[in-house]
């Protein structure tokens, strides 16, 4: 009757306090691929999340139709076992079991007796792999493959049950451009045989090669569908959907008063942890000057957190190599205490995992890292600290019963200040801000916005990292774009624009420089 | 993953002014209290039960018993707050014990050689541990159970399998001894009752310091008639306390060495550089590493400080038992990891005290003895021990999701 093999109509998920999904319809037609886009935090985990069954029935509100039937996932068992399997970005494997054994994790072949049939195992693996271009042993520990080759065991355990609608999240986000045009290649196939695929990425031109049809997410909103066989569905209409809003928040008035250069960074390349041959940051250099706000743009896995954190005393990577000059002068930074001393200071954009400890009462947090200052030879003098965490606490407005409380139970904004209090104490020059306003609400933002302005005002350099581009522009005095580990451009705030900023951080790695 | 969903609940509106004391703090009283007063209700049931359970005798008995599982309980609680465990301690007690053997009675050294060569051995198991826990970063379970048989092994080498005894003379003295008559008495000893009176008007001042600080901080304080009766009662046991000791045989060796350690412990973790650090690895490793805590130095310390502390334990029980065996201080480190978390230390870390620690040691210690002096069989205290350990941590779990705070 119809050839739409999903329908959801008007899903709107709140979350205490954020409405992530508003109204959101996405219509999917049988056999398409079928590309989401959008800005971080725009909503297009959060609607994968609702369709698979992740956020139950009754979490949401609206309509899921599939197969021209109203469906109700209790979880994501029962959305599997109508044949839709999502990927994620973070890989679902497990490192020591093989390839045989992931692709029948939870779904096993088994014998007689109910114990597990190897030889069935292993010879429907190595079938279900050849099928999507992987010709490894299937006895292979998955951590002997590489990214690219995990990606399509994740997708030949999803061919393992019978998988009719494939959503992937990012799929290319970690793989070089080989094994990305691989796996495009390889959907394309799966696709031809008959199984619709919904693709989640940040890569234009990937979605313009490989989709039927874009959805575009701003806000939690749907803005539009592209039907990319239109000549008018161009990349540039794309960005322009993906950031085209007004400035819906305001931002706080500064009258920018910049000095001398702070902090000069010069051919920073990072490797990855585990990876060593995978560069993670390439060749960047930017500077920043006191009683300046300078802004870093760059998509999801562009590099700007691990910059940041290589930065940060060696926190992130290896292999680091480059020069960091503080006020003219060269320094080395080999660990977070020489940082600190030199005063850098890096909020991190995980508060709750790296930033705080959420046992502890506020006071101890906010002098988690300048205690020197509230001790001597050793000995921590509680009352200086109960004034510090006091003064702090009235300064920067943290709403909290008293000092005293636990950390864990404020708001996402009051945790996120006592944050700001820990560097701030710490007297740094160059503060580098992490997605500071990250998961809170409008008001919270503004006041870490007045905060920041404060900041550069006594003279402080800051740096803001940070996926929201209105905020981008709404905050810094230069803003620098990141894409694939390498800076590949700088624009005074007063020259930007989201489209601008949008094409630099899309920039493909052959394209760039 | 896009979604930017906030995962903390706003706390309710609350009077951030004003005299009234908020919810919160009533609970982390009770929470805090609670192992304090099951101890007590312990007490009082024993003493119900048999006539001679709070004698001096029995009193100044349990003391001696059970200090040296109090010694490795300070020091186990600073391993559990960070994180980790140590299952070493009773093979460091046992070869400590056997090296200060060796030194005094087989080479008739003096005592403080022997003491000294234990510490010196438990500073360098320490450092051994440490390396390995904290530089080469295998978990302290595993290492420590490495160092369970290790040491439980060179023990028995450097003894040649044999128990070495006695050590008499002023060795014995450090664990048998007593200060008795210093300052006269008539039937009770004078020095002891003054040396708790000292220790309570000291406790008396600081609590009435940091109100007063804490006031002029704006911080909630409890009311006035509370706070004055929570000193007079603390005051009231000590001197009960103090009072059967000096009636019986006076201050024991042991419990003065015990009351320095508390009180220098409690400061090392409540007040300095170091034990905020042993809370923020064991709260959240990543942000202290990314704080600017050495995390690696820090847990290299903490077990450093375990070894020490073992070795004094060892010094302790040696002398105690006025011999060193082999098989020494066998199953020692479960007591003291039992009384860490009987006193309500976190199994995930980041979350215990040096005194919570020292009366979840005693709560196991009035129960062995009472259930000694009831003539209840080894096997069944043991069940009982078990069982109490089981609902101590599963109360602390309750009581925790009840306050909503995991």
């Amino acid at each position: 009757m119809t050839d739409n093999i999903l329908e959801m109509r008007s899903i709107t998920k709140t979350f205490p306090g954020v409405v992530a999904l508003k109204d959101v319809n996405l219509t999917v037609r049988r056999g398409e691929i079928h590309a989401i886009c959008g800005e971080n935090g725009a909503g297009k985990s959060t609607l994968m999340k609702v369709l698979s069954g992740v956020y139950p029935h009754g979490t949401y509100e609206g309509e899921i139709h599939y197969d021209g039937e109203e469906v109700r996932f209790g979880s994501i068992n029962d959305s599997e076992a109508r044949g839709i399997v999502i990927i994620h970005q973070e890989l679902a494997l497990v490192p020591f079991l093989s390839a045989a054994e992931n692709i029948f994790l939870g779904n096993e072949r088994r014998g007689p007796g109910g114990l597990i049939d190897w030889n069935r195992t292993n010879a429907e693996a190595a079938e279900l792999m050849a099928r999507v271009g992987l010709h490894e042993n299937p006895v292979t520990h998955v951590s002997q493959l590489g990214v690219g080759k995990q990606q399509l065991i994740e997708i030949a355990k999803a061919l393992s049950k019978e998988v009719r609608l494939l959503i992937l999240d990012e799929p290319t986000a970690a793989l070089n451009d080989a094994d990305s045009e691989h796996l495009l290649g390889i959907l394309r196939q799966l696709n031809a045989q008959g199984i619709t695929c919904i693709m989640i990425s940040h890569k234009l031109n990937e979605i313009a090669s490989i989709a039927d049809r874009t959805t575009i997410i701003r806000d939690g909103r749907t803005i539009e569908v592209l039907d990319m066989k239109d000549p008018a569905s161009t990349q540039d209409r794309m960005i322009k959907s993906m950031v085209g809003r007004d400035l819906e928040h305001r931002y706080p008035e500064r009258t920018p008063n910049i000095g001398e250069e702070v902090l000069r960074v010069e051919d920073w390349t990072v490797h990855h942890p585990t990876q060593p041959e995978r560069v993670v940051v390439d060749g960047a250099s930017f500077t920043v000057h006191a009683g300046e706000v300078v802004g870093i743009a760059g998509l999801m896995g562009a590099g700007r957190t691990e910059l940041a954190m290589s930065l940060f005393g060696r926190s992130y990577g290896r292999d680091i190599t480059g020069r960091v000059y503080k006020r003219g002068e060269e320094i080395k930074i080999a660990s977070v205490s020489d940082a600190i001393a030199h005063g850098i200071a890096y909020a991190t954009e995980d508060r709750k995992k790296y930033g705080l400890n959420l046992i502890e009462d506020v006071r101890r947090n906010v002098t988690a890292a300048g205690l020197k200052k509230v001790s001597r030879r050793g000995w921590v003098n509680g009352n200086e600290e109960l004034k510090v965490a006091e003064e702090y606490r009235a300064s920067l407005n943290i709403k909290t019963p008293t000092v005293l409380y636990q950390t864990g139970k404020l708001s996402g904004g009051n945790q996120q200040k006592v944050v700001l209090s820990k560097w701030i104490y710490t007297d740094a020059d160059v503060l580098i801000l992490d997605e500071p306003t990250r998961g809170i609400d409008v008001g919270a933002k503004y006041e870490i916005y007045t905060i920041i302005n404060r900041m550069v005002a006594a003279g402080k350099a800051v740096v803001v990292i940070s996926s929201e581009l209105p905020e981008l522009l709404g905050i810094c005095d230069r803003i620098y774009t990141l894409a694939f580990g390498r800076i590949t451009g700088v624009l005074p705030a007063a020259e930007a624009t989201q489209e601008r900023l949008m094409e630099l951080m899309t920039i493909e790695k052959d394209k760039a420089r | 993953m896009t979604a930017t969903a906030p995962t903390t609940a706003r706390p309710p509106a609350e009077p951030t002014t004003g005299r009234k004391r908020p919810a919160f703090l009533q609970m982390t009283n009770l929470r805090e209290s609670g192992i304090f007063i099951a101890f007590v209700a312990i007490v009082a049931l024993f003493s119900l039960l048999h006539s001679q359970f709070l004698s001096p005798n029995n009193i100044t008995n349990i003391v001696l018993q059970y200090s040296y599982i109090l010694i490795l309980a300070i020091g186990m609680v600073i391993v559990i707050i960070a994180g980790h465990i140590d299952l070493s301690v009773g093979s460091v007690v046992a070869l400590t014990g056997a090296v200060a053997a060796i030194l005094v009675i087989r080479n008739g050294q003096p005592w403080w050689v022997g003491v000294l060569a234990a510490l010196v051995v438990g500073f360098l198991v320490g450092c051994w541990q440490g390396f390995w826990v904290a530089y080469v970063g295998i978990p302290a379970f595993i290492v420590t159970l490495a160092g369970m048989l290790l040491f439980r092994g060179l023990t028995f080498m450097t003894l040649d399998s044999i128990s070495l005894s006695p050590f008499g003379g002023t060795y014995y003295q450090i664990a048998n001894g007593f200060q008795n008559g210093l300052l006269g008495g008539y039937g009770y000893d004078v020095f002891t009752l003054l040396v708790f009176a000292l220790a309570v008007a000291a406790y008396a001042f600081t609590a009435w310091r940091s109100r007063r600080a804490r006031q002029r901080y704006q911080q909630a304080v409890e009311a006035l008639p509370l706070f004055v009766a929570k000193i007079v009662v603390v005051a009231a046991v000590a001197m009960w306390f103090a009072y059967k000791l000096a009636t019986h045989r006076g201050l024991p060796n042991v419990l003065i060495l015990l009351g320095l350690l508390i009180v220098v412990y409690t400061l090392v973790t409540q007040r300095s550089v170091f034990g905020r650090h042993v809370y923020a690895i064991g709260g959240n490793l990543n942000a202290a590493q990314l704080s600017g805590v050495k995390v690696r130095r820090v847990n290299f310390w903490i077990f450093v400080n375990m070894g020490v502390l073992a070795s004094v334990a060892g010094i302790v029980f040696s002398a105690r038992t006025n011999s060193a065996q082999p098989g020494a201080g066998n199953m020692f480190e479960l007591d003291a990891i039992a009384a860490c978390f009987i006193g309500g230390a976190a199994v995930t870390g980041g979350i215990g005290k040096v005194t919570g620690a020292m009366i979840g040691g005693l709560i196991m210690a009035v129960m062995s003895n009472g259930m000694q002096l009831m003539g209840v069989e080894t096997p069944l205290q043991q069940v009982v021990k078990g069982l109490v350990l089981l609902l101590a941590v599963a109360f602390d779990i309750w009581n925790k999701r009840r306050a909503g705070t995991r």
